[in-house]
């Protein structure tokens, strides 16, 4: 199981992103983290993966724990070897260089003999990949560029693979596949942890899911409650009551968005 | 013919240490996004500890090359520790002028070595010359053509097929994901450092070949490096290998022949020839010759 326990982050001395924020990924399944931009999402992964100090972030109070041993001190490379992975927001793949140096990279701390492996079976996983392995990474399309970047964390051989907005950027279509190769990876048994926006997406593969706004969490329900959970439907579905439906009715800044009562 | 045959091996011979000390600038640009100016004293302390090896420990040439560019090596990757690691996330610019402390300093520490005295690295060639296809050259330029491309090529194969090499290129291009894929991103510059140190203590050598010795000054000689990696591309190491070869030739060109052809210009118009290239390059194409366009889908 990998958890965060009462995590509190602070960006230069001073600006307080995560106020005591607990989530854990049990072994084996899909979990959730909702929320809008600037909720801190991102900086709970940086925390977990030991990239924080790069942004000038530290860690003030809490733990991250992997199977009960304390990771949040460790530096990004040892948190990877320790079995984490994680696939960065805006897929980031190394633009010069071709398909399978960027998944050659991800394999930097694998051990030598299982980087064949690996390959055959991130390319038999992503079949698309397969067929470019040799043409430079930048100019596959964005879909092929998030299947790479997945790929690349996979050639880790992570246990747990935290994803940072997966569907950013793509169109419904490409979005639905990448969400069916998320279940069959975690199907291989590996945990992932996916943080989304695409709140629908993200809530029809995950098994609990969380909810955050402003640094705290502050709904943590399994993902077929949240899915029926009035208040999600209307802020993070976009769907509401039927009824309703004239714009004069939408006061959306009138409706203060309470969510512990 | 003959003479201009040789003329050209001649500048192809300055050109691949030129071409040999810009590897080392482009392999650190690419890493850290620094410019080195502590090339030029790594360069010289190069030649110096290739002399000491030589004549101060008795060790065969060969031997005393191989230990001159580990002691470089070394040397380098601790400057890196402690000049340049604390500047990681500082402004490019404030990094370079540090570098440009460290040449401060390595050069005083290079006077303070050498002296007024004139270093010569012992090296077996001499003035000694050999038939090439009937027209006779200096073994020295054929020896410094050789040497130059094989640590070239050597270099070049590390980057492309070894792990670490991968890695390398990948902290090149983004640090942050290097460091996702669990990549020790200092560690890279350090090697980077040490890889720049070793390949300027091989061209101090063979720059420190020449028939009467070298002085400290000679450091001078290393900013010539900066016309061939303007030429070449900052960030391409095939690009400094053919800008080297370039700027070597033309400048041996213009010291065997400007005095016939263009008396105007006067002697020694051959130090201007690698500055004026570079003008020039900056004005029609700045990102250099082989500098890679950056990849990007439209």
């Amino acid at each position: 199981m990998l958890a965060v326990e009462n995590l509190e982050v602070v960006y230069e001395d001073v600006i307080l992103v995560l106020k005591g924020i607990s989530l854990s990924v049990p072994e084996g399944s899909i979990v959730a983290l909702l929320g809008a931009n600037g909720a801190g999402k991102t900086t709970v992964l940086r925390a977990i993966t030991g990239l924080l100090d790069i942004h000038r972030g530290e860690i003030r109070k809490g733990k991250v724990t992997l199977d009960d041993k304390e990771i949040h001190h460790l530096d990004a490379p040892k948190t990877v070897a320790a079995g984490v992975g994680q696939v960065m927001e805006g897929r980031r793949i190394l633009t010069e260089l071709s398909v399978e140096e960027n998944l050659r990279v991800g394999a930097h701390t694998a051990a030598r003999g299982t980087v064949q492996d690996n390959l055959d079976r991130v390319f038999t996983t992503f079949p698309v990949l397969a067929d470019r392995r040799r043409s430079v990474a930048g100019y596959l399309s964005g879909g092929e560029q998030q299947m790479l970047a997945i790929g690349r964390a996979l050639m880790a051989e992570p246990r747990y693979l935290l994803l940072d907005e997966p569907s950013l950027g793509l169109a419904p279509l490409i979005v639905q596949q990448i969400r069916d190769l998320i279940v069959e990876i975690n199907e291989q048994g590996t945990s992932v942890l996916l943080v989304e926006q695409n709140a629908n997406m993200a809530l029809s593969i995950a098994s609990h899911g969380y909810i955050m706004e402003t640094g705290k969490i502050v709904m943590d329900k399994p993902a077929a409650v949240l899915r029926d959970d009035e208040d999600v439907r209307e802020f993070y579905l976009g769907l509401r009551e039927e009824g309703a439906a004239s714009f004069r009715d939408v006061k959306h800044y009138k409706r203060r968005k309470r969510w512990l009562s | 013919m003959e003479a201009l045959i040789a003329v050209l091996i001649r500048g192809l011979g300055v050109g691949s240490t030129y071409a040999l000390l810009a590897v080392g600038f482009v392999i650190i640009y690419r890493a850290t996004d620094v410019v080195n100016f502590a090339q030029p004293a790594l360069m010289i302390l190069g030649a110096y500890y290739t002399s000491l090896y030589v004549f101060n420990v008795g060790m065969p040439f060969p031997v005393a090359v191989i230990a001159a560019m580990i002691t470089m090596a070394v040397i380098s990757a601790l400057t890196e520790r402690i000049a340049l690691r604390p500047m990681v996330g500082e402004p490019p610019f404030a990094a370079a002028m540090v570098t440009f402390g460290v040449f401060v300093v390595l050069f005083i520490l290079a006077f303070r070595l050498i002296g007024t005295n004139v270093i010569v690295v012992g090296d077996p060639w001499g003035l000694e010359r050999i038939d090439l296809f009937g027209i006779r050259v200096n073994q020295i330029d054929l020896a410094k053509i050789v040497i130059s491309m094989i640590a070239i090529a050597v270099v070049g194969v590390f980057l492309k097929r070894s792990r670490v090499g991968l890695a390398m290129r990948a902290t090149a291009l983004d640090q942050e994901v290097a460091l996702a894929q669990g990549v020790n991103v200092g560690r890279m510059f350090g090697l980077s450092w040490a890889i720049s140190g070793a390949l300027a203590a091989l061209s101090g050598m063979l720059i420190g070949t020449a028939a009467g010795g070298v002085t400290p000054l000679v450091a001078f000689v290393a900013l010539k490096a900066l016309p061939v990696i303007i030429l070449g591309g900052l960030d391409s190491i095939q690009g400094s290998v053919y800008a080297g070869l370039i700027i070597g030739v033309a400048e041996s060109l213009t010291r065997a022949y400007s005095s016939t052809y263009f008396p105007w210009v006067g002697s020694n118009f051959d130090i201007v020839v690698p500055y004026a290239i570079m003008i020039l390059v900056l004005m029609i194409r700045p990102y250099g010759l082989f500098g890679t366009p950056e990849v990007q889908r439209v």
